[in-house]
């Protein structure tokens, strides 16, 4: 392709990169890239990819902008409470970068609609805040052979794993199943220092961008653990599991489950 | 310019400064091919310097420097290295 002025500026220090360059830069505006809800990590993974010149970025959420959400959900500001989250993402994503194409998602993912809305995407970002979604999004791109960039965060803490399915361990290998409600903390106990939730987006970030170029050595079979508290960054090796029960053998999970959604608060 | 050396290729960089020279001799090269030359005409004299170090550090060949004026420069690169893809 040939590079515009402005993309020639704009890219620049990415073009100067050996293991970036022209090509590389091309494979970013080509790429598409959807993220699992615009909140605390996807947030930051839009913004560096929309600066990165990731040419299609997919938002998937249906929340509005509150007002509890701006302490870490840098997507969003304040003029913008009550706007879906996923507008005001693309408004922000492509006011930065009118090369970026933002498709906004305005449903809630479930067993029916999330093969439909990844399957034209090369590379999906989970940035939920629940497990129900979190085993949906993994078991569906083990089905449909995405690359998912799974991340979480807690507190001052977070983790962060790359799953290429059939090719390294996916979520279920680490932990088969959700967790018992009564074992998940509540919204109101969790809580979360901010700026972990930019630290953790912008790591996944990292890797989507490694992923796309095929540079680098991915977190495949690598959890990272952060802590902020301690400032120390720990990677521990995670095997795939043979008789993982969606990504293994012989598969028990062969269709999509809607695990029921709880928060404590709500009781 | 040189007698012995032929371009295949030649971008017209003067009046740019760096690193937007080495960004562009870099996109002109990598739509070569593998034993081609690009001749790089610089006004910039940091970017003198500059390109040729960082086109050597990605692996191509500077052939020649020729000074044609008070204030330009050629520069020969062989294309010796393709990025793997």
């Amino acid at each position: 392709m040939e590079f515009t002025e402005d993309q020639i500026l704009r890219y620049s220090r990415h073009i100067i990169l050996p293991e970036v360059g022209g090509d590389g830069q091309e494979k970013l505006l080509n790429a598409k890239v959807v993220l699992v809800g615009a909140g605390g990590l996807g947030s930051p993974v839009g913004y560096y990819l929309a600066a990165a010149g990731v040419g299609t970025i997919g938002v998937i959420d249906n929340d509005r902008v509150e007002m509890s959400n701006l302490q870490r959900q840098i997507a969003h500001n304040t003029k913008r409470l009550g706007v879906l989250k996923a507008d005001s993402a693309k408004e922000t994503y492509e006011t930065l970068n009118h090369d970026v194409k933002v498709v906004t998602h305005k449903e809630r993912l479930t067993s029916a609609n999330i093969k439909g809305i990844i399957k034209d995407y090369d590379i999906v970002v989970d940035g939920s805040d629940n497990f129900p979604t979190r085993y949906l999004v993994n078991d569906a791109c083990v089905m449909l052979k995405k690359t998912l960039i799974s991340a979480a965060v807690f507190r001052f803490e977070g983790q962060v794993l790359s799953i290429y399915p059939g090719d390294g361990p996916c979520y279920r290998c680490l932990f088969e199943v959700p967790p018992p409600a009564g074992m998940v903390p509540s919204c109101q106990e969790a809580g979360i220092l901010g700026v972990v939730t930019g630290v953790v987006g912008t790591l996944q970030a990292t890797e989507v961008v490694k992923a796309i170029l095929g540079i680098g050595d991915p977190l495949k079979g690598r959890l990272l653990l952060w802590n902020a508290l301690e400032m120390s960054f720990r990677i521990v090796k995670v095997p795939r599991n043979p008789e993982c029960p969606v990504c293994g053998k012989n598969p028990t999970i062969t269709e999509l489950i809607d695990y029921e959604q709880f928060c404590q608060m709500s009781h | 310019m040189s007698d012995d050396i032929k371009a295949n290729k030649t971008v017209d960089l003067k009046g740019q400064v760096c690193p937007y020279t080495f960004v562009r001799s870099k996109l002109a090269i990598e739509k070569m091919n593998l034993g081609e030359v690009l001749e790089i005409v610089l006004d910039h004299k940091p970017a003198v310097e500059n390109v040729p170090k960082s086109m050597e550090n990605e692996g191509q060949k500077v052939l020649k420097i020729d000074q044609t004026g008070e204030k330009e420069w050629h520069v020969f690169i062989r294309k010796d290295k393709e990025k793997k893809k």
